[in-house]
């Protein structure tokens, strides 16, 4: 593989992304809408019946609002890598993925590209969105936007992948939207995303377990800490560890050799 | 050097057959009609030959390339047609072959230029910037010809392409095709049901439930069957009416 070649290809994935995205105006609207939907509403309800108490990384009490904005923002991360996972069984019942997979490249590459494709082009509206939190207080450090960068391609990468793992083992669009639903919504709400831990544990020890077990939860905690300017290395670690072991499981997924779409079958 | 070698390719889904030992070669510059029914093996032999799917017995060569061996070599040299639509719909048609192009890893440059050449080849060059959601199935077809040649492969695959065309659009695609053969050397292999598409000076390969029943000139078919013409050679070896 010449990494002219590569670059190229990365480059034309890219772009090929950016130019759905951009098209697709009302999946745009709704990923905006969707987050500062539960920032206005659910999180003002909230706020009244919710205390918290000091928690890492805030070095003081917080507003409700404050400490949900990291989990709206790792919410935005996952709904964006099942929608793209879904484009992806789309575009395989439509055809369109013969050709990325017929391109002449290792297979494992134009799957990471069209991953790292995917997640660049969901940041720019996470950042939006947190700018636009701003409006309700939520004011992280200045630094804080920098250095919250890495770990949302971290996260995004690491929910892309399991995206990907899904896909590559579902085999209708129909199932997908079945399979969406028990992935999107357990995640989340079993997640610290929008309570913290030791919350979880007064409702009961085992949603406290589940949530220390879910990937989504370390994703929410990587961002939440490097948002203001605190590095989660567990958080960090188990990202990247699931990150390698989602792909390299969709990976197999994909392989001609091995996964299901050898066993599937063709059109005649 | 053959452009294409197929030699002794199974595949089954489960415990389902749906090709067993099938061979044949394409030489540089040669139209090869893959002739057999609807279920015959033709789209499994295509995403086979395009890795899409892995041989597990047998082996498919693309100028010397194995696919098993080193496909990033042999898809190189490779354009396909799918017999669905891969268009990207929410693209444009020059878009789609610009996409193409970054995944062969031609520079911005060259794809530019090549985008119209290609297009304007297959006379759609006029809707290089209109959406492909817009073109009609004809154009679809004649911009993935164009996409799939954006490269310039030295061998083209086919798989259906004049299906959903009408007869003056078939007549225009099999034109065009054919002059790609005869002025480029390009070799294709051109997949079908239809007998009309099949001309004297083609090499012909006939695909039966999975197997090869019969290979050879297209002029020597109906001979070689001993029957009155090509339409009854093929009804009589695929007991088709």
């Amino acid at each position: 593989m010449k990494p002219s070649h590569a670059l190229r290809a990365l480059n034309g994935i890219l772009r090929r992304e950016m130019l759905r995205t951009l098209r697709q105006r009302g999946r745009l609207l709704a990923a905006m809408v969707r987050p500062l939907v539960w920032l206005a509403i659910f999180a003002a309800g909230f706020r009244s019946v919710l205390g918290l108490s000091i928690t890492p990384p805030y070095q003081t009490y917080v507003l409700y609002e404050v400490y949900v904005v990291p989990g709206l923002a790792s919410m935005m991360l996952l709904f964006h890598a099942m929608s793209s996972s879904l484009a992806m069984v789309y575009d395989r019942e439509m055809g369109s993925m013969r050709l990325l997979l017929t391109a002449p490249l290792p297979r494992w590459y134009l799957l990471a590209a069209r991953l790292l494709a995917s997640v660049l082009v969901g940041l720019p509206l996470v950042y939006l969105f947190l700018f636009v939190a701003r409006w309700w207080d939520v004011r992280p450090p200045v630094w804080g936007y920098v250095a919250v960068f890495p770990a949302l391609v971290l996260a995004g990468l690491m929910l892309g992948a399991f995206g990907l793992l899904v896909s590559s083992v579902s085999t209708q669009m129909e199932n997908f939207a079945g399979v969406m639903n028990f992935v999107i919504f357990p995640m989340f709400f079993a997640s610290t995303a929008l309570y913290p831990l030791w919350r979880l544990a007064e409702a009961g020890p085992v949603l406290a377990a589940i949530a220390a077990w879910n990937p989504f939860t370390w994703a929410v905690e990587l961002i939440r800490f490097a948002l203001y300017l605190r590095f989660d290395a567990v958080a960090a670690l188990v990202v990247v560890a699931c990150l390698v072991a989602f792909f390299l499981a969709a990976v197999v997924g994909y392989d001609p050799g091995r996964g299901l779409w050898n066993r599937r079958g063709g059109e005649g | 050097m053959n452009a294409l070698s197929v030699n002794n390719l199974c595949h089954s889904f489960g415990n389902r057959r749906v090709l067993d030992g099938v061979s044949f070669s394409v030489a540089e510059g040669r139209m090869c009609i893959l002739l057999g029914r609807n279920g015959a093996g033709k789209t499994t032999l295509f995403s086979l030959i395009t890795g899409l799917y892995h041989a597990r017995t047998g082996s498919v060569h693309v100028f010397g390339q194995a696919m098993d061996v080193n496909p990033s070599a042999a898809l190189a040299r490779m354009g396909v047609v799918f017999q669905l639509p891969t268009l990207d719909l929410e693209l444009t048609a020059g878009e789609n072959l610009r996409y193409h192009a970054a995944l062969h890893g031609l520079s911005a440059s060259l794809s530019r230029n090549r985008c119209v050449e290609e297009l304007d080849r297959l006379e759609v060059s006029d809707r290089i910037n209109d959406p492909a959601r817009a073109l009609s199935g004809g154009q679809r077809r004649r911009v993935e010809i164009a996409r799939a040649l954006m490269h310039d492969p030295r061998l083209l695959l086919l798989d259906e392409p004049t299906t959903g065309l009408d007869a003056p659009g078939r007549r225009a695609l099999e034109r065009h095709v054919r002059a790609l053969c005869r002025e480029r050397g390009v070799a294709v292999v051109w997949a079908t049901h239809f007998l009309e598409e099949v001309t004297a000076d083609d090499d012909v390969v006939v695909l039966h439930r999975g197997t090869v029943h019969w290979a050879g000139r297209a002029d020597r078919f109906a001979v070689d069957l001993g029957c009155a013409s090509t339409a009854q050679a093929f009804a009589s070896l695929t007991g088709s009416e």
